[in-house]
């Protein structure tokens, strides 16, 4: 599927990355625990809770370029500077992660594992 | 070619400029990109622990032709059993830390994981120096 349709499921909200709605998108991985985010070796949708500087930094050395926040998480000025730089897209719904990756395991969003 | 940053304790709104700066660089170099990804994954993880639990430090970087060495140097509470420390699921992170998205007891096994070689020695009271290295081939 892609972002648009991500966007379109979840009415979420796009914060950077407008020109990029259009990608394709198979896999998504959930977590708010970056160091899990660090082990993996695929670059899925991040999907987490975890709103701050070391969400961005964790995907940029993961080379993750696509984030998805939950629980209502709006991303900072200075995240969306950092985020910018590193050509990503960061959109956000209101739902809880659970209701989340639910909505999109069933839009047939697949996981890593 | 030789590279230092400063690492500021609790300054976690740049953990990971260090690591940044070095993915730049070894981008520049034309690494091959997974090879990088182990670097700078190892790299960050060594950060966010020397800002987490010392009172600051130095990362020292030295890159080569066929190898990158990194050196984090803190001065903080050192650790007092380091293979107790290397156990996935040991942790002894603050709250704060936590709430970063760390502290899960994942650092020090992530770094061994992506180094082709990792030294840690602690000394109680006085400081942690974590040595990695990572061949380009």
């Amino acid at each position: 599927m892609t972002l648009r349709e991500i966007v379109d499921s979840l009415e979420a909200t796009v914060h950077l990355g407008e020109g990029n709605l259009d990608t394709e998108v198979s896999h998504a991985f959930a977590s708010d625990l970056m160091s899990e985010v660090l082990t993996l070796s695929d670059t899925p949708l991040l999907i987490t809770g975890l709103c701050n500087m070391q969400t961005i930094r964790t995907c940029d050395m993961a080379n993750i370029d696509q984030i998805l926040l939950v629980r209502n998480k709006k991303p900072t000025d200075e995240m969306l500077e950092l985020a910018e730089d590193n050509d990503m897209t960061i959109i956000s719904c209101r739902y809880s992660m659970f209701k989340t990756c639910g909505i999109l395991f069933q839009k047939g969003l697949l996981p890593l594992y | 070619m030789h590279q230092e940053y400063t690492i500021i304790e609790g300054d976690f709104v740049n953990a990971g400029k260090a690591s940044s700066s070095v993915k730049k660089t070894l981008k520049q170099l034309d690494v091959n990109p997974s090879v990088v990804k182990r670097v700078v994954v190892a790299l960050y993880e060594a950060e966010v622990n020397a800002i987490a639990h010392a009172y600051g430090g130095k990362v020292l970087v030295d890159i080569d032709e066929d190898k990158i060495h990194m050196v984090v140097a803190d001065k903080g509470p050192g650790i007092p059993d380091i293979a107790q420390a290397m156990q996935e699921g040991y942790s002894t992170a603050r709250p704060e830390v936590r709430d970063m998205g760390f502290g899960a007891g994942m650092g020090l096994p992530n770094m061994q994981k992506n180094v082709d070689k990792l030294d840690v020695k602690s000394t109680v009271g006085v400081g942690t120096t974590v040595e990695m290295e990572v061949n380009f081939s």
